[in-house]
């Protein structure tokens, strides 16, 4: 049933698979973002205590979710790269956790900025924002690894290890809000049976998860691409490419 | 529209600072990932190519003092 599947462990083919796709989730990123972001900036209403500033959520938000869902997809790549020594999970694990970084590193960002004139600080020690800085330290660490070594199979397994390692970080700052007491607002749109949001500010925060989700794939592809041509550079059809378009 | 004007819209309701170094900031992280993962493709694909014509040179080498050797 899945056979249609296996051409797909060969490198080029998925190469091209990622170049096929690659344009398609670009000009959805691109358009959903665009409808997204002007809809939450100018048209959604204001809220009844933040006024304007709540507008930080529409980047917020999708960068904060959707940082810890790169953070699974890269720990679900790694094993299977363990269980089936699949290479191509390797290069994808590789290629998702700078994006994952980025990710973080804005909801830090903008959190912080968000802070100020909500909760009167910037950044408190405290059990949601803690454990969301040790998920950027884990990025960066797989990073590290990635490149800290020439051979590039025992790169990703030293990244490998440490990504599987961190997964348990993902619960805490999932369950921090409600473990222990802390600054940070629960979820606000997860419990859709009964929205603590009105439609009009929830409609562009849904299409602005949908359009980072889609950018989050361009760059992954990106990548992907990247790390592929990397693993492979002595096959023949990635020198060919390389003639093609490297020395100009 | 939710504002009156254009300059309502860019001042935020006084917390213009706010909202607008978050879109800043992160509009400007994205499209330097962006770019540094497309130039990184280059630079990889031009190493290939350095590499391969290296060995191709290196083999040609060989095959030229063979030749004078025998």
């Amino acid at each position: 049933m899945w056979k249609w599947l296996h051409p797909y462990a060969k490198p080029e083919r998925s190469y091209q698979l990622a170049s096929t796709l690659l344009p398609w989730f670009a000009i959805s990123s691109v358009i959903l973002l665009t409808i997204g972001v002007v809809w939450g900036l100018a048209f959604a209403p204001s809220e009844a205590y933040q006024k304007e500033y709540y507008r930080i959520i529409y980047i917020h938000v999708p960068a904060a979710t959707l940082s810890m869902s790169v953070y699974m997809a890269m720990a679900t790549a790694v094993l299977i790269s363990m269980v089936w020594q699949l290479k191509l999970a390797d290069a994808t694990a590789a290629a998702l956790a700078p994006v994952g970084a980025t990710l973080t590193t804005i909801a830090l960002i903008t959190g912080a900025i968000w802070g100020a004139p909500s909760w009167g600080t910037s950044w408190v020690w405290d059990a949601r924002l803690t454990s969301y800085l040790i998920l950027l330290f884990l990025y960066l660490g797989v990073i590290a690894l990635n490149n800290a070594f020439d051979d590039k199979a025992l790169a990703s397994r030293a990244a490998g290890i440490l990504t599987l390692v961190g997964v348990v970080n993902i619960p805490i700052i999932k369950y921090s809000v409600e473990w222990w007491n802390t600054l940070h607002q629960t979820a606000t749109i997860s419990k859709f049976d009964s929205p603590s949001m009105s439609t009009e500010m929830l409609w562009p925060l849904l299409i602005n998860i949908t359009g980072f989700a889609f950018m989050i794939g361009t760059l992954t592809l990106i990548r992907f691409k990247n790390e592929v041509l990397a693993r492979n550079s002595m096959r023949p059809w990635v020198i060919e490419l390389a003639t093609k378009e490297g020395i100009k | 529209m939710h504002f009156d004007s254009l300059s309502d819209f860019f001042a935020m309701g006084g917390h213009a600072f706010y909202v607008w170094w978050s879109y800043g900031i992160t509009f400007v992280l994205l499209i330097t990932l962006t770019v540094v993962s497309v130039i990184k493709r280059k630079s990889l694909l031009t190493q290939i190519a350095q590499q391969h014509e290296h060995e191709k040179k290196l083999k040609q080498m060989r095959k030229d003092k063979k030749k004078n050797e025998s």
